[in-house]
């Protein structure tokens, strides 16, 4: 029954739509600039899947046009169409096919979370505190200096976040390094980013934090090591006490892997 | 007056609600002055002289309103009638405003009263729209703003797509059975009338103190166990329309497993009692736990427990895991009806069998398991445990295997068959195929880890979101109103209008959600009054769309109830259709049918010489043998 259709044209139209719409998405970067390891990553699996979507999105296009194109009732045609109540390989084939490209994508994305993640020596430790409605930054290697509203790390080093939150839940967003983790009351939360590009960028709240939460936003600065240093040493102030013991207080549960020795 | 005080109705549930608002003050105020405490708390959580009233009111109301009546007689050892049907049917519209047994006019109180908030709703969206058509302050300020996102989300989720579907189904469902009614009719109707005081708690809160809630619909603590009191207008509501929700959900599995017509085998339901059988066993089993959560922050708020208080040993992430574990299967409560709404359409204007009848019941069992499995999708940057993540994501992922068997499989029903687009119905299922798909492939894109650590909480989760609930569900609801209007109001809709509406409003989707994608990926957070200058043409451009959304919908409106009134008589079965409700009158007899249906085929037997799906009981002569045999499967 299905062997009346011309296939071999179908197929070749869902393929000259997918590349015409891959080029298009591909052409037009999506996340802005690229500013730590993470982020050429993460937009390398965006495209994938983009090729990837594209091509369903044509079969759906090709498959359901065809359809109106050639199956579409003449004006009058009160009859039924042909008695078919299904196609076991066909109907197979739609599962199996979709269930490889997904697992495929869950596979390269789980490669992708470990390399983004991979901790490495010498990383720098900075605190992030968070409360409604500003962000301010402790430095423990370089004596517990504070940074109020504008945060500097130095290029090319690993940097571990240790996020801790005042308040109510907020979330630590810097788009040009594609990370972003929530800060939440009473715990710890992690966040890695190796930033590769110097430069300003803007640290966003991204998550409901109340009515000053749009404008709850903080400076980020990507610098040389050594100026870095020269930056973090020049900091007067420390980090305060009650955020100091907001430190202490909080239960490190995240990011414990499971089996990797527990409490 | 005593008499319209002792009889149910408005007055008497007037009066339940008031005294019953007056002993909870009453109560609070004794207890407080026994306990030498302050008569009144007004800290910005507490105001117990308020939430306890509220808690009691709308019980007052429904008790006084006559839902409780015949329960309560009967428990006390009064004389009931099992068959007293005097609270069954319409005869005029004055039946459509009182507690109704009827499914039929329950179901269309439920649709009329849902699109009610939709419009209430929609103008909200309105506003947030006014407000970010521009960066800067233009109408209102960010606490109001935050407010009218919270509502705007919560009157459409709780109170329109969740219960409209319930509408439908409970108009259309029993007829495609051929049952005389739902199982529990009294429950029916109390499960409706709890469903228009959940949304005055909501569209209520306005009036508090502080404004209406405003920690989103998701309510995280611990922004929401300190939030201004309209937060528990919010915790309240939530509770009388979940338990709206569960009742029905009841209601229709038992409706559905022991009132199938004979010969109604599981095999041959057709696919939107499937859907909503998938349906129901979510909403059982998965509103508990949203109840519960909002119970739990309710008590934070007002007694002082700890269950999300971080500074007494509360746990912050365990709300987001109870939350979700109700709102993600949400999302499938709110698309599993649309689904088989969508094979209702496409297969009787296509005039073809449903391509892969079973494949397509097992995929809503399919997503219905797996639904279950994948809520921390929504916390991958939440904090919680980190190795939690990857089994959430190729769960997530695997979802939408059975999402596309449904996506192909309408495709393939179009395949060979003579298909009609007269009617807006089938446009909206059309377009729905292809909309639906962008929803997916975005959600896709949104189970993958590395993914969603860039874009959740932004622009691009709104336009996820309303891909899925705007150009997913509601267009499946378009498609069913249109479908069922003619059985429903026994007139025929004007299609004319119905394509301007179908085009403006599929223009207008596209319009508004496509670019929320792309300004998401580039660096807008969702939930902002004000963004940065960059985003303000895109934002310009949205709001002009939305604006245009807006205004079609008045189309619609318009066209309902000018067709509702004065639209031409409609047959019973304008669409040629194959299933049981078709078979009665449009609308149907009070009871449904005069003679029990007895079912003989499946329910899509388009194009297959002599099958009947259904026949009346005077039929009998004509009945084929057996089951005609599956052609054509090549």
């Amino acid at each position: 029954m299905y062997g009346r259709l011309p296939i071999a044209k179908m197929l070749a139209a869902t393929v000259a739509l997918t590349a015409a719409i891959s080029a298009v998405m591909l052409s037009i970067n999506w996340d802005g600039q690229e500013a730590s390891t993470a982020a050429p990553k993460i937009d390398d699996l965006l495209n994938v899947m983009i090729v990837l979507s594209s091509l369903v999105f044509s079969l759906v296009l090709v498959m359901l046009f065809y359809a109106l194109w050639k199956f579409k009732a003449k004006p009058g045609d009160e009859s039924d169409g042909e008695p078919i109540h299904g196609n076991t390989r066909l109907e197979v084939a739609w599962t199996l096919i979709p269930t490889i490209i997904v697992l495929f994508g869950g596979g390269y994305s789980w490669k992708v979370l470990n390399e983004i993640e991979e901790p490495v020596k010498g990383a720098l430790t900075v605190d992030v505190f968070s409360q409604q409605y500003a962000w301010s930054f402790g430095y423990p290697e370089n004596g517990g200096r504070w940074s109020q509203g504008e945060l500097h790390v130095p290029l090319d080093r690993q940097v571990q976040f240790k996020m801790h939150s005042q308040d109510v839940i907020h979330s630590f967003w810097v788009p040009e390094w594609r990370i972003k983790k929530d800060n939440v009351p009473g715990i710890t939360t992690t966040a890695t980013v190796t930033p590769d590009r110097l430069g300003a960028f803007q640290l966003i709240c991204t998550e409901l934090c109340g009515f000053g939460h749009a404008s709850m936003r903080a400076k980020v600065v990507v610098e040389p090591p050594a100026k870095f240093e020269e930056w973090a040493s020049g900091l007067k102030e420390r980090i305060p006490q009650p955020l100091k013991e907001s430190i202490k207080q909080d239960t490190e549960t995240n990011p414990v892997q499971l089996g990797a020795g527990g409490a | 007056m005593v008499a319209a005080i002792k009889r149910p109705g408005w007055i008497r549930g007037g009066v339940g609600a008031l005294a019953a608002a007056a002993f909870g003050f009453g109560l609070v105020i004794a207890l407080r002055a026994i306990s030498g405490l302050p008569l009144y708390q007004t800290e910005q959580t507490g105001y117990p002289h308020v939430v306890v009233p509220l808690v009691l009111a709308p019980l007052g109301f429904l008790a006084g309103f006559g839902c409780f009546d015949y329960w309560l007689r009967w428990a006390a050892g009064m004389p009931t009638i099992p068959d007293d049907h005097s609270q069954h049917g319409a005869k005029s519209w004055r039946d459509y405003f009182r507690f109704n047994t009827d499914h039929k006019v329950i179901g269309i109180q439920y649709i009329c009263t849902t699109f009610f908030f939709f419009f209430v709703g929609g103008l909200m969206a309105m506003l947030i729209r006014a407000e970010l058509a521009q960066p800067g302050t233009q109408i209102v300020d960010a606490a109001q703003y935050n407010s009218l996102f919270s509502t705007h989300a919560v009157l459409m989720i709780f109170v329109f797509v969740i219960p409209v579907f319930a509408g439908i189904a409970n108009y259309v469902l029993p007829l495609m059975i051929g049952a005389p009614d739902m199982a529990f009719p009294r429950l029916n109707a109390l499960s409706f009338w709890m469903l228009p005081l959940a949304g005055l708690l909501f569209i209520g809160s306005f009036l508090a103190p502080g404004g209406a809630f405003d920690a989103g619909w998701t309510g995280y603590a611990p922004l929401s166990t300190g939030a201004p009191l309209g937060q528990s207008f919010f915790n309240l509501g939530v509770q009388f329309a979940g338990a709206s929700s569960i009742a029905t959900a009841l209601n229709f599995l038992v409706t559905i497993i022991t009132m199938r017509a004979p010969g109604m085998t599981f095999w041959r339901m057709p696919l939107l009692v499937w859907a909503n059988l998938s349906t129901s066993l979510l909403v059982v089993a998965a509103t508990p736990f949203i109840a519960g959560a909002q119970f739990m922050v309710l008590f934070d708020r007002i007694l002082h427990t700890n269950f999300f208080q971080f500074a007494a040993g509360g746990d912050v992430i365990s709300y987001q895991h109870i939350f979700w574990f109700y709102s993600h299967p949400a999302v499938y409560i709110m698309m599993l009806p649309g689904f088989g709404i969508i094979s209702e359409v496409i297969s009787t204007h296509a005039r073809k069998p449903i391509f892969g009848y079973r494949l397509m019941a097992l995929a809503l069992i399919g997503i219905v398991v797996l639904s279950y499995s994948v809520w921390a999708h929504h916390m991958f940057v939440a904090g919680m445990f980190s190795w939690l993540r990857v089994p959430m994501m190729i769960t997530t992922l695997l979802i939408a295997v059975p999402t596309g068997i449904k996506i192909f499989s309408w495709l393939g029903t179009l395949y060979f068959g003579k298909i009609h687009t007269y009617s807006t119905a089938m446009l909206f299922a059309l377009a729905f195929i292809v909309t639906f798909t962008i929803g997916g492939i975005s959600g896709v894109m949104l189970g993958m880890v590395p993914i969603d650590i860039h874009v959740s909480d932004t622009y691009f989760i709104v336009a996820h979101i309303h891909f899925v609930l705007f150009g997913g569900s509601v267009f499946t609801i378009f498609a069913g109103i249109y479908h069922w209007f003619p059985k429903m109001t026994g007139r025929m809709y004007d299609e004319r209008l119905g394509r301007v509406h179908f085009w403006g409003t599929l223009v207008c989707t596209w319009g508004t959600f496509i670019p929320m994608h792309w300004i998401g990926m580039d660096g807008m957070p969702r939930r902002v009054a004000d963004y940065a200058a960059q985003f303000g043409d895109w934002n310009l451009l949205i709001s002009c769309f939305a604006f245009g959304l807006g205004a079609v919908q008045l189309v619609f409106l318009y066209n309902m109830i000018v067709s509702w009134r004065f639209g031409p008589r409609a047959e019973a079965n304008p669409w040629r259709a194959k299933s049981i409700e078709w078979l009665v009158s449009s609308p149907p007899p009070i009871f449904n049918f005069d003679e029990i249906p007895r079912v003989v085929g499946g329910p899509y037997e388009f194009g297959v010489p002599g099958a009947r799906h259904a026949i009346m009981a005077g039929e009998g002569a004509e009945v084929p043998a057996a089951e005609p045999s599956v052609v054509g499967s090549t």
